[in-house]
């Protein structure tokens, strides 16, 4: 599970970063010293949780949340746990830790996100069988809506104000974002590899240390997406 | 008025990676004193509420370092500031000093 840490104070991002070294599973990709800062972070990369300090100057950890359209599970941490109520009342927040944060304590949390996360997934891939959704997918193109099959789709490219789409037979321009479309796009199917980059999983023919082969089209991953690649990955 | 600090809780923290324990005292070192600092420029400014923020981070060495009475003090100082009252600054002082003065001899 791969995460970030917010908190206006060093000592205590040393601490989760810290805490988070103990159990393996857990991967740090980024730490941010204000909240601002991450939520541009967060438009760009997908995060499975977030260690948020509620109270920083300016924009507080509850600030934080309210702004999130689609949050990652969120774990608070804080010195008061006045707000441990108030706390709860967001869908996204899972857990609520107090400084100083004890090991023990910090594990029983890990185990809580893991559970938060399968539930997650095994919600959603209820949802799409019981839908039959997902499987294509009406791309417009000259007032013309071309359907295609989520199955058959290799890359997408962001290309300035256009995505470029490669299937196995054709390449379609559409005008529209990265991030639209991925909304769009099943995650067990499909994953950001880099920030101009989303790949289907499921055409990889090799990796090599900084790009995956589809097709005859290198892709780049990114630093921070790789790890999330490497989790997906059935590694022998 | 005060108890002596500890890194019990970096100890615990670090297991046997001394490595985090110096760059933990490292952090502590640098953060401390500004924080510190900073609080007592606003201190002195009167600007109780920006004082106020400075003692919700001074709090948490507090808490790391084991001295719960200080902690416990700064939580309720915290809140006099936010109600424009500074009456509790000598004592908070007091604390301030006990850490930079331990802090000094790691």
């Amino acid at each position: 599970m791969n995460c970030i840490i917010i908190d206006d104070e060093a000592a205590a991002r040393a601490i989760v970063q810290q805490l988070c070294s103990k159990i393996p599973e857990v991967d740090v990709i980024e730490e941010f010293d204000s909240a601002i800062d991450a939520l541009k972070f967060l438009n760009q990369h997908q995060i499975d949780v977030v260690f948020l300090d509620i109270h920083m100057p300016g924009f507080t950890g509850m600030d934080f949340v309210q702004t999130l359209k689609n949050p990652p599970k969120i774990v608070m941490t804080t010195s008061d746990t006045d707000f441990a109520i108030a706390a709860y009342e967001y869908e996204a927040i899972i857990d609520y830790l107090v400084k100083p944060i004890t090991i023990e304590r910090f594990e029983k949390c890990v185990h809580k996100v893991k559970n938060a996360l399968q539930q997650k997934v095994s919600e959603s891939s209820v949802e799409n069988n019981s839908t039959g959704a997902n499987e294509d997918l009406y791309i417009n193109i000259d007032r013309r809506l071309i359907k295609l099959k989520l199955s058959e789709l290799l890359v997408i490219e962001a290309k300035g104000d256009y995505i470029e789409v490669k299937t196995e037979k054709e390449e379609y321009r559409v005008h529209t974002t990265l991030k639209k479309i991925k909304e769009k796009l099943p995650e067990h199917l499909f994953l950001q590899i880099h920030r101009s980059y989303i790949i289907n999983f499921t055409k990889i023919i090799d990796i090599e240390d900084n790009s995956v082969l589809i097709d005859k089209n290198v892709i780049p991953i990114s630093r921070s997406n790789r790890p999330e690649l490497m989790r997906r990955l059935n590694l022998l | 008025m005060s108890i002596q600090p500890n890194i019990d809780y970096i100890k615990k923290l670090s297991g046997d990676n001394s490595e985090f324990e110096q760059k933990f005292i490292l952090i502590l070192k640098e953060e401390f004193p500004e924080e510190s600092q900073d609080y007592k420029n606003y201190i002195a400014r009167k600007e109780l509420k920006m004082a106020a923020e400075l003692v919700h981070k001074l709090k948490h060495k507090f808490n790391i370092l084991s001295m719960t009475d200080a902690y416990t003090y700064a939580v309720a100082y915290e809140e006099e500031l936010l109600a424009d009252d500074m009456s509790g600054n000598a004592i908070f002082l007091d604390f301030l000093d006990t850490v930079k003065n331990y802090l000094n001899t790691l």
